[in-house]
């Protein structure tokens, strides 16, 4: 992963702007900003960011790679789309922001503690494995994935909904038995091990 | 007058029959107003209505007209008399019936309202005469511009295809101005994405190839005088030589000089030889002609470049300029991409505190910079010192809220533009102005900045050489209602030398300082006022025996019309004169009068209206109204419903400044109860058609104090207040405040 990172460093050197743009999803917007900061003060997240999508796009054009890529900021972004909907500029900020998170886990430089970040994982792993979104899988791997202890407390404080949910037939205890799952698993995933192969081959990344 | 017939006509049209007793109006007319002829018609406007007076006109021998109808800004055209006869209009529509409810109980002090507004119509039109143009006429076609750049030459050019004679007298050895200086321009067209050569080019080519225009480089003018339709002109060149021209009326488009860069040593210019302003780089650009561009100190090519926006402008620091010259924003984007063009690679950075793109290229050249990377950054520079490899920018940047240096190859300082508007008469004569002391000191005080202190335009008036200057040294033009209408009539601002502009502005510009400019010289030609007034017969004449040779007269004319002659008696220059009557207001002994307006026209009026005695319990107080402004608003009160009191007597004033205190004091010892003075916002930002005229009769005003010492009368009893047209609901509450005041100090004791 760090390899991709240093040949990421060595290829834009000192033109953060550039690799943005090359490697972003709608990267090639961030010049486009005019720093106007109508997008930060209409996220509903706004306060709790450490750098909000106006500052992140000033940082990016400033060259700050490295306090970009491992910032948590683009991974609070809930994709409300209110910013999208007020930039005067017309920027797809919420893809950016995207964007930006993904490229970071890329290149392996995500935080490693961020809670959003880490769903994100849990959420892939668990959609990959037979093709069908497992909810109650996920929903206990979501309560155990700070430790053991807080998972308990967490299954606890919620047993009443899932209990509800039981009783509506909204979830079944049985899909702790492997789960349904879609028609050809095998096929899904050789699809999606290709797809992979593909995007790396586009990226010029090698493993 | 012998002759005089008065024919007063009422019109019971529009309510007007139903709301008053238009018999007991006519037997008014005819008793008080001593008109020879009265009649009355259900509808006055309509073809019969107007046919019937101009009857009355034809076959019996009236002359003297009196409207008792609408407001005076009504049916303007179907009441057209004009230069037969002299019109009054007794307002008794917006001015009564309409402003007054429509109710028993004030029938009564409704009626005394309009039969007031009789008596005064009567009065008025017996001290007026038809006017008569002046007899100095203008004989001079030829366009005379001062400045041969982008505006300079657009002005020519218009004119020309007008058909008007042209000549450009310019400072340097060649045509082009400011923008003569550049590689490339600003887009002034779709698509706004990319730098066009210059306009000028095209513009010398156009003006060498017109037989219409006569050029004089390395020139200036050493003396203008004369007046609109033939100012007299003499065009000195470097050589020595000089020609005296003819002309009708003058367009300044002398333009702007970069502002001195060597002011701003902590930018590091005059330091480092890589440290250009934005002319320099023009400069550079046009050496390198679409080749690398080279930095000065070793030649090296350009990889980096700075620039640092507003430098040494928008600043209350001493030296800088306290303005933005409105077009750097753009320019410095321009030649960032002057490199961006030739080579992607090159980086260039755009140091901001506020970008300002105004203008329809602006927001799209704007966005073509951006799309091309160029790097705009919100940063305060600190500054600019000499660094191993090349200039070291030091600054904050505000967004990430960090202090930061930058080393550069090439640093460009987006410097501003200073106008070449000639001596500030108004600084030069000191507090000659009595009104304007003040003003002339504050505007010292905001002035640090450097003006040029050579004359453009070397006029012989009395007033001084050139143009007035309004704020920041740029000339006075205006902008508000009429833009390039400066202070010197005849004489029209065109381009930077009357507000910080771009070059599509300055075109724009220049094609309607072109216009006004013929419409100067063909009014001349036909004796009438130019403008606002345009195509007024009227101007002002002077009574020499009672004249005591004050000067007032001559200081206060806002517009430079009235010299001196050789027995020191004021010299009225008619074409040079707005009408504006400030001169009639100054005039300590009222020798100035207009043929239809003068201290009799409105004092006679002052004094028909009728004062009823102390126990009637019935004040009058006077409204004296601007009629470009307050007047309308009134009038537009009236037209939504509003109400004011039925105490108040209105006549308006062609200009605030027009109101002699004769009319106030002449008032107050007639009995009226008080005096409201409503005239345009003056000041800089000043919306009096005539300039200074509000601000002259604010200042005569505020000495009435003494005047109302003298009567023993409060002096809550005369207020002065500044009306926007749009003031429709505050005018007639001020007409209230009068009514309450009154009623709380109770009447003037100097009823009869
Ligand atoms: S709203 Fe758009 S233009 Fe404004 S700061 Fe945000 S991204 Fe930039
Ligand atoms: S879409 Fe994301 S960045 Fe935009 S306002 Fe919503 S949470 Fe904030
Ligand atoms: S003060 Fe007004 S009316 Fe009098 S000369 Fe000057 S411009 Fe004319």
């Amino acid at each position: 992963m760090s390899d991709y990172n240093q040949q990421m460093i060595e290829k834009y050197r000192g033109n953060f702007l550039k690799e943005v743009e090359a490697n972003v999803e709608e990267g090639d917007w961030v010049k486009m900003c005019m720093q106007c900061g109508v997008c930060s003060g209409s996220c509903p997240l706004g306060p709790h960011w450490e750098h909000p999508p106006q500052e992140i796009f000033m940082m990016i054009r400033a060259n700050k790679r490295e306090d970009i890529l491992s910032s948590s900021s683009m991974w609070m972004c809930t994709s409300c789309y209110n910013c999208i909907a007020r930039c005067p500029r017309g920027l797809p900020i919420t893809h950016i922001m995207h964007g930006l998170a993904t490229y970071a886990k890329r290149l392996g430089l995500a935080p490693k503690e961020q809670p959003t970040a880490k769903f994100a994982q849990l959420f892939w792993d668990n959609l990959t494995k037979t093709g069908r979104v497992n909810e109650l899988k996920l929903g206990l791997s979501l309560y155990f994935m700070n430790g053991f202890g807080e998972g308990i407390k967490t299954a606890l404080k919620m047993k009443d909904v899932g209990l509800g949910m039981l009783k509506t037939k909204r979830m079944t205890p049985m899909e702790m038995l492997g789960g349904h799952k879609c028609k050809d698993v095998k096929g899904l995933q050789a699809m999606l091990k290709k797809a992979e192969e593909l995007e790396e081959a586009r990226i010029g990344k090698r493993g | 007058m012998a002759d005089m017939k008065i024919g007063a006509y009422i019109c019971k049209g529009c309510g007007l029959g139903e709301r008053l007793d238009c018999d007991e109006l006519a037997t008014i007319a005819k008793r008080d107003g001593k008109a020879q002829v009265v009649q009355q018609h259900d509808f006055l406007c309509s073809e019969d209505g107007v046919s019937m007076i101009r009857n009355d006109i034809d076959n019996e021998g009236v002359n003297r007209v009196v409207i008792a109808a609408c407001s005076r800004r009504a049916k303007t055209d179907a009441f057209n008399f004009d230069g037969e006869v002299c019109v009054a209009r007794a307002n008794l529509r917006e001015g009564v019936i309409w402003i007054r409810p429509d109710e028993d109980e004030f029938q009564e002090t409704t009626q005394e309202m309009a039969a007031d507004y009789v008596r005064m119509g009567c009065a008025e039109v017996k001290y007026q005469t038809p006017p008569h143009p002046a007899e100095e006429r203008g004989c001079h076609e030829a366009i005379l511009v001062v400045g041969g750049g982008v505006s300079g030459m657009t002005a020519a050019l218009e004119a020309a295809k007008a058909g008007y004679p042209v000549h450009i007298v310019e400072k340097e050895a060649q045509l082009g101005g400011a923008v003569g200086q550049m590689w490339k321009d600003i887009p002034m067209h779709s698509p706004y994405t990319d730098p066009v050569e210059p306009v000028t080019r095209r513009l010398i080519e156009e003006v060498e190839a017109n037989e219409r225009i006569t050029v004089h480089l390395s020139s200036r003018l050493t003396k203008t005088s004369g007046a609109p339709g033939r100012f007299s002109a003499d065009i000195s060149a470097e050589s020595g030589s000089t020609t005296t021209e003819n002309f009708g009326a003058i367009v300044m488009a002398s333009g702007a000089t970069p502002y001195d860069a060597s002011k701003l040593p902590e930018l590091g210019y005059g330091k480092s030889p890589d440290v250009v302003d934005r002319v320099e780089m023009e400069k550079l650009a046009i050496e390198a002609d679409g080749g690398p561009i080279k930095r000065p100190s070793d030649g090296k090519e350009v990889k980096k470049v700075t620039f640092i926006q507003c430098a040494g402008q928008r600043s209350e620091k001493e030296g800088h300029l306290p303005y933005c010259s409105g077009d750097c924003c753009l320019t410095s984007i321009k030649q960032a991409m002057y490199f961006k063009d030739r080579n992607p690679d090159i980086e260039t950075e755009v140091l901001f505190t506020d970008l300002r793109t105004p203008g329809a290229p602006g927001e799209d050249f704007y966005r073509s910079g951006q799309d091309k990377e160029v790097t705009f950054r919100k940063g305060v520079v600190s500054e600019v010192v000499a660094g191993s490899n090349g200039p070291v920018v030091k600054f904050k940047d505000l967004i990430l809220d960090e202090d930061v240096e930058e080393e550069a190859d090439l640093v460009v300082l987006a410097t501003g533009m200073v106008p070449n508007s000639g001596v500030d008469i108004e600084l030069a004569a000191g507090p000659n102005v009595e009104g304007e002391e003040e003003e002339a000191q504050t505007d010292s005080e905001g002035n640090a900045i450097e003006i040029p202190v050579e004359s453009v335009l070397n006029l012989t008036y009395r007033q001084g050489k050139d143009l007035p200057h309004l704020k920041y040294g740029f000339n006075d033009s205006h902008f508000i209602c009429f833009p390039y209408e400066t202070r010197r009539t005849g004489i029209y601002a065109s381009g930077p030398v009357r507000r910080p502009m771009d070059t599509p502005q300055a075109i724009e510009d220049a094609t309607g300082a072109a216009l006004k400019a013929i419409q100067a010289l063909e009014n001349a030609k036909l004796g009438r006022a130019a403008h606002p007034r345009s195509g007024d017969l009227s101007y002002p004449s002077f009574r020499k025996e009672g004249c005591t040779q004050c000067k007032r007269c001559t200081v206060e004319c806002p517009f430079g019309a009235i010299d001196e002659d050789e027995e020191r008696y004021p010299k009225f220059n008619e074409a040079r004169c707005r009408r504006c009557g400030t001169c009639m207001g100054a005039c300590p002994v009222r020798v100035i009068s207009f043929e239809n307006y003068s201290v009799d026209t409105v004092g006679q009026q002052i004094k028909n209206c009728d004062i009823p005695d102390e126990f009637d319990e019935k004040p009058r107080f006077l409204v004296l109204a601007c009629e470009n402004d307050a007047y309308p608003a009134l009038d537009m009160a009236a037209m939504q419903g509003n109400s004011y009191s039925q105490w108040a007597r209105v006549i308006p004033v062609r200009c605030l400044g027009s109101v002699n205190t004769i009319w106030i004091t002449d008032a107050l010892n007639s009995g009226y109860d008080g005096v409201v003075l409503m005239g345009c916002k003056k000041g800089d930002d000043y919306q009096c058609h005539f300039v200074k005229g509000s601000e002259m009769a604010h200042y005569r005003m505020s000495k009435i104090d003494d005047t109302l010492e003298q009567l023993n009368l409060e002096k809550e009893r005369v207020e002065t207040y500044e009306v926007a047209i749009t003031d429709i609901e505050r005018a007639p509450k001020l007409i209230n405040d009068m009514a309450e005041t009154i009623d709380k100090i109770g009447m003037s004791p100097f009823k009869f």
